[in-house]
């Protein structure tokens, strides 16, 4: 009897129903649609500032206790990393997170009685790990943002070998009246060598006074064969917390279980630990700009995802307590005749709180769907790149809905309750 | 004991009294009609003795129960347990078919048994009319919908307001019928009309006026 009720209130109430569906389907495609952007989005934001460089950054032991007592930056410090433990990094717990690395060595030139810095890097290094997997990386994937004026990025792995490239910045290629495909002598503490420019970039940094080589040549020139002075990481990160900013300061101070899970999440810090675990003798630190930056963001954008998400499931609360007060007033005689024959108001709420939730469920499922819908125009437009769909958003999202339709019942509720049957039945 | 005593009862509203010291015993098995001219305290009346309203001042005792001191829950389960309404208005769901609508008072009540519901349905002759729904039905045959309604539960007091107010001729004597051969059955029957044709095949009738009992007298010539 009662789902026959049920069914006949639908049929005769079909459009309130059907409004009361696309009420909570607004809602919940909202919070949908929110949430599964607010879970997503700290990877995507993470991705998006990768682009914008390495956030952290191995330099030698030694050398950090200089930097850090001088506050001085690439200070000469006769300290080296090891270039054979390069391919370590992509062995650490992390090792998926690690999206790019690339090592540098530099050392003093002079070009035209000036004197220059050459940098040897990595720009498309084709690595062979210890695990078997390969690799390609180096400053390609990680300056992106390099603007490239004239020829074109450096590739060690298509470059005539016969020839040196060099990578010159754009305001000392200006001062040399330098071109792409120009033939440039170094003096350097070797000897005089010739580079052929493969390009001239445009950094907006110091770069711009740099000319960029390929790592072996650098290390013959300095006679540093096998020797890196640091290492540029590009990895995805979870945002620091509590726990994250105590490890950083000292692991040591964690207990076995906040260790382990400080260790087993991708926090900048533990990659961080667990690249010193694997390069001697090494120093590596977070680029705090970039992980700074990521964590603002993310917090404010979280913030913003939240307060849309609430203010959608308010506004279909307020729908839902018009659309269904209108409908209990509209049955107010139905509502009167159930109680004169003997219905409890826990009946008639029931009754009437079942209606409204069954078209709430229909609701929330298309609303669901739409919410993934609109998730992934939110990821194509904002991070040109799809939204994961997270199942978990399934139970927060339904549990929201009841809330919602709960809520925004109530004060129908509360009407249906006073209604009397000699009131309604008699007009009184 | 009678089955419905009440004493001195008043319902008053702000400054009108809709009834003013109204006693009155309905013994079990009785036919009572109320009658009255508009205003004179019969919706009153009947609400207070169908349980759904309160006396401001007095006492009524449905079967050993003082319903003025009784909550909405205790109203609602002596409604549910001991009295059949019938309306005017019919007051059908219209969503629901006859026979459905008839089910609604034995699902609140008990058990919904729809062969127990056709019975009731062929009792005021609608057994071919049970799969209609209200807006299929004529007036006289709602009526006899709200009825079947009514007896389904098997109340001590079945109670009519008007019930024969929106009905034809033809279809009100079916109705008064009926109520004759409930009353046949023992069944205590009050009916609330203005109708003189109804309330004189009643067994007893009073009259109302301005909230006050102006006559009370039985039919001498009940039951010829």
């Amino acid at each position: 009897m009662f789902f026959r009720m049920i069914k006949g209130a639908f049929t005769r109430q079909w459009k309130k129903m059907m409004m009361i569906a696309l009420t909570v389907a607004l809602g919940s495609s909202l919070a949908t649609a929110m949430i599964n952007v607010m879970m997503d989005v700290g990877d995507k934001v993470n991705q998006e500032l990768k682009t914008y460089g390495a956030n952290i950054t191995v330099v030698p032991k030694s050398s950090s206790v200089v930097n850090s007592l001088y506050e001085i930056e690439g200070a000469d410090t006769q300290a080296y990393l090891l270039e054979s433990e390069l391919g370590n990094i992509k062995t650490i717990f992390w090792a998926f997170n690690i999206v790019d690395f690339a090592p540098f060595i530099d050392t003093k030139a002079e070009l035209g009685g000036e004197q220059i810095r050459l940098v040897g890097t990595w720009f498309d290094h084709h690595l062979e790990l210890p695990t078997g997997e390969t690799l390609n990386t180096g400053v390609q994937n990680l300056r992106t943002w390099w603007d490239i004026t004239e020829g074109e990025w450096l590739s060690e792995r298509t470059w005539d070998k016969d020839t040196d490239p060099v990578m010159v910045g754009e305001a000392l290629a200006k001062r040399m009246s330098l071109h792409s495909g120009d033939t440039v002598t170094l003096s350097t503490l070797s000897g005089n060598k010739d580079f052929v420019v493969a390009g001239i970039y445009s950094s907006g940094d110091e770069a711009d006074d740099e000319m960029f080589a390929p790592m072996d040549t650098v290390q013959l020139l300095s006679d540093k064969d096998g020797y890196l002075s640091s290492i540029e990481v590009s990895a995805l990160t979870t945002p620091d917390n509590e726990l994250a900013i105590k490890a950083a300061k000292d692991p040591g101070s964690l207990t076995i279980s906040q260790y382990e899970t400080w260790y087993c999440t991708a926090y900048c810090s533990s990659i961080c630990y667990q690249i010193q675990e694997v390069i001697t003798d090494s120093v590596a630190s977070p680029v705090r700009q970039v992980a700074d930056s990521e964590g603002a963001i993310l917090e404010k954008t979280h913030l913003l995802m939240l307060l849309i998400t609430i203010l959608s499931l308010v506004g279909s609360a307020l729908g839902i307590t018009n659309l269904v007060t209108a409908s209990v007033m509209e049955r107010s005689n139905e509502i009167g005749l159930l109680k004169a024959i003997g219905a409890t108001n826990g009946a008639i709420s029931a009754l009437v709180l079942s209606e409204i939730m069954l078209t709430g469920i229909v609701g929330a499922a298309v609303g669901y769907f739409a919410g993934f819908g609109f998730a992934q125009i939110i990821g194509q437009t904002v991070f040109g790149s799809s939204i994961e769909m997270k199942l978990f958003v399934i139970p927060i999202v339904a549990v929201l809905v009841i809330a919602v339709v709960l809520v925004g019942s109530l004060p129908a509720i509360r009407m249906l309750l006073s209604l009397r049957p000699a009131e309604v039945l008699h007009g009184r | 004991m009678s089955l419905l005593q009440l004493k001195n009862i008043s319902k008053i509203y702000g400054e009108l009294k809709a009834l003013d010291d109204v006693s009155l015993e309905v013994e079990n098995g009785e036919w009572l009609a109320i009658m009255g001219p508009s205003g004179s305290g019969k919706s009153t009346l009947m609400n207070i003795i169908g349980c759904m309203d309160k006396p401001s001042v007095g006492e009524v005792i449905l079967d050993g129960r003082d319903i003025a001191k009784e909550s909405d829950k205790g109203l609602t389960e002596i409604r549910r347990e001991k009295i059949g309404l019938i309306f005017q208005q019919f007051h059908l769901v219209n969503y629901l078919t006859a026979v459905e609508n008839v089910m609604v008072a034995q699902y609140y009540h008990s058990l919904p048994d729809e062969k127990e519901a056709l019975e009731a349905l062929e009792r005021v002759g609608l057994a071919d009319r049970a799969k209609h729904l209200p807006s299929q039905l004529s007036g006289g045959e709602q009526q006899r919908v709200c009825i079947a309604r009514a007896l389904i539960n098997h109340p001590e007091i079945v109670l009519a307001d008007e019930p024969t107010g929106n009905l034809d001729e033809a279809n009100e004597n079916i109705v008064i019928d009926i109520f004759k051969q409930l009353h046949n059955e023992g069944t205590t029957l009050i009916v609330v009309t203005h109708d003189p044709e109804v309330g004189e095949v009643a067994q007893r009738m009073i009259v109302l006026d301005h909230g006050k009992i102006k006559t009370d007298r039985v039919n001498p010539d009940f039951g010829k």
